[in-house]
């Protein structure tokens, strides 16, 4: 009886703790909102009313200049060269420190992040001082003509630097969490190396490499410091879109660097849509 | 397929796990690798279906040297303990992936999988689950579907990785029954590791106890159970009680009627070798009844020795029920005991 009588008070205490007086709710919610529009929001609507500012016509003759068609070729040429590249090395480093054990793992371990934790600028630099003409290799390319600073190499290299990490650090924890009996299995039951990997390995880590591939892919797309120290800024051979955003506006050209920049932003709201679907899918697995 | 192991030895950094195995497994047995945790039974295992690599001896298969072989070429099925179905995959393709991913030519028709997976199926009883993931299955029954899918490409050496091990005791035991009958039915040579020496004295043919990375003994149930090679072997499969032969347990043991002379320094004696019968004299009885237990059909008894010195040593003795209730005894009642015999060790 006691005890029943008890029941109710207790779960008021439980409500009470968990929920806070109503201002301190509203409050904290209109904070966050409140952020999200200032910070983000009210950005990206500013790109679209800049970029239209002056009508449909000016937004569509600034996409068709042969300056901000080739930025946008550049841009999608570099993403589609590193973009599968990364996903291979990703992939084949998530494996090697997943699967094995080998001297210096956990320092690879660590390495792999080394392009999040060191500026783009700094990882731009390195590639000048490397490839560029008073770097390491700088008389050796030059005396075999060969062009990476200033040039459409050197940009591949440094976005392949700088999007390293995304499809390595989605796979690590996911094959670590999963182990490796299920491929133990399939090569117990007669399957080759590469069937295991297609099969088994493949089906089961699919969602978290999209995810993986996704964000690269608009880190490839949208990497602007590294990218700024090796291009040169050659209007029409080496200025990718980000560039070509910043070449414009200095150039007082606000149409243009609007309109490039809406290419962007579009596809930061594409990347998002999708990363919210993979989200939602693997959650859901 | 008879399996040949010959100076196997492998080490995890520091550690010895196995330390010069040789061991024989004649065709067609089942084959229990019993130990505590830690003692290298999986090592060993996985030495044998070459998903490890052992640092130093052979392993022949049909005496064929197999020890560069890749797993994937060994012909043996592996059953693992956490199941490892594959989890993206039906019942139905888990079974058939080993059939599926045969080479061209040797690879037989869809027609001829499916026949051969239902027939599968069948065999585990689980037909009915064909099209179910292995998450919408229990336990026992991923167990069963891991055995299958192991089964399909007609292994000649079965490997089962405490194939019991995460399962409750009740499907352990149905499990243990079935998995006797079905070794009966296919005749091919298993081995199956485990902690558990109940669950080796009841399924397997042969028991090879294992212990720090070393064969203890190997033999039959009842041989390891009757005549157990050493103090390790006779303390890990059944209950035993421990007389260590200073002065006193000496003394003592000779009042039971069991011969101390020359025979070694430790006994072992089976709680079911104490025969118990109601002191005639209470003050020479030779221990006092404490406390017991049902045990299903079998009491356990425990004794308190009735000794000059300090050490109550607990003693555990067993006997049928029905026996127990025509002993009308007590708890605080004195006993005489009769040691029948007892295993004896140096």
């Amino acid at each position: 009886m006691t005890a029943n009588t008890n029941q109710p008070t207790h779960t008021r205490a439980y409500a009470d703790v968990l929920h806070d007086p109503i201002w301190v709710r509203i409050g904290l919610s209109g904070i966050a909102i409140g952020f999200i529009v200032l910070f983000l929001c009210i950005p990206l609507a500013l790109v679209m009313v800049e970029a239209f500012a002056k009508g449909w016509q000016a937004y569509w003759s600034a996409l068709i200049l042969p300056d901000t068609q080739a930025a946008m070729r550049l841009t999608l040429l570099t993403a589609m060269a590193t973009v599968p590249l990364n996903t291979f090395f990703g992939i084949a480093a998530a494996w090697a420190i997943t699967r094995f054990e080998f001297f210096g793992k956990s320092l690879l371990t660590t390495l792999i992040d080394l392009p999040f934790s060191v500026s783009p600028v700094i990882s731009g630099l390195i590639f000048v001082l490397l490839f560029g003409l008073q770097g390491w290799f700088g008389h050796w390319l030059s005396a075999h003509n060969l062009k990476i600073i200033f040039a459409v190499p050197g940009i591949v290299l440094v976005t392949l630097f700088i999007t390293f990490p995304f499809v390595a650090r989605e796979l690590i924890p996911l094959m670590q969490e999963m182990g490796s009996e299920e491929e133990e299995a399939a090569l117990s039951l007669g399957a080759t190396g590469w069937q295991t990997f297609f099969l088994i390995t493949l089906p089961n880590i699919k969602w978290a490499l999209l995810y993986g591939i996704l964000l690269c892919n608009a880190r490839a797309m949208g990497e602007f410091g590294a990218v700024s120290v090796v291009s040169g800024h050659i209007r029409g051979l080496t200025n990718t879109l980000p560039l070509h955003v910043e070449v414009s506006y200095n150039e007082y050209d606000a149409v243009g660097a609007f309109a490039s920049a809406s290419i962007l932003a579009g596809l930061a709201v594409v990347t998002l849509v999708l990363k919210t679907a993979l989200e939602w899918r693997q959650g859901k697995k | 397929m008879s399996i040949l192991l010959t100076n196997i030895s492998k080490r995890f950094g520091q550690f010895s796990a196995l330390h010069d195995i040789n061991l024989e497994i004649p065709e067609g047995e089942l084959v229990a690798l019993l130990g505590p945790s830690g003692c290298g039974k999986t090592t060993l295992l996985r030495i044998i279906a070459g998903l490890e690599k052992a640092d130093h001896g052979r392993v022949l298969l049909s005496g064929e040297d197999k020890t560069e072989q890749h797993v994937s070429h060994r012909g043996i099925g592996f059953v693992f303990q956490h199941y490892a179905l594959f989890r993206h995959m039906t019942v139905f393709n888990n079974v058939a992936f080993g059939l599926r991913v045969k080479n061209r030519r040797q690879r037989p028709s869809e027609a001829q999988i499916a026949s051969k997976v239902h027939a599968l199926l069948e065999l585990v009883q689980l037909d009915w689950l064909h099209d179910r993931y292995p998450d919408q299955l229990s336990g026992g029954q991923r167990q069963r579907i891991a055995l299958a899918r192991a089964l399909a490409v007609e292994p000649s050496v079965l490997l089962l990785d405490e194939p019991f091990g995460a399962l409750d005791a009740s499907v352990r035991k149905d499990l243990r029954q079935w998995l006797r009958n079905l070794h009966h039915e296919l005749n091919v040579t298993s081995i199956f590791v485990t902690h558990d020496q109940e669950e080796a004295m009841e399924v397997a043919s042969q028991v090879v106890v294992l212990n720090h990375g070393r064969i203890e003994q190997q033999g039959s149930p009842s041989d390891i159970y009757d005549h157990p090679a050493n103090e390790f072997v006779s303390g890990f499969i059944g209950q035993t009680n421990v007389f260590t032969l200073d002065a006193h347990d000496a003394e003592w043991l000779q009042t039971t009627g069991l011969q101390v002379t020359q025979q070694g320094a430790i006994a072992h004696v089976r709680p079911h070798d104490i025969e118990i019968t109601k002191a005639l004299d209470s003050s020479k009885a030779t221990a006092v009844l404490k406390d017991w237990q049902h045990l299903g059909a079998l009491i356990r008894i425990e004794l308190i020795k009735n000794t000059d010195n300090d050490k109550k040593t607990t003693l555990f003795a067993e006997m049928p029920n029905e026996q127990f209730k025509r002993l009308q005894v007590n708890k605080g009642d004195p006993v005489d005991l009769n040691i029948r015999q007892a295993h004896w060790f140096h």
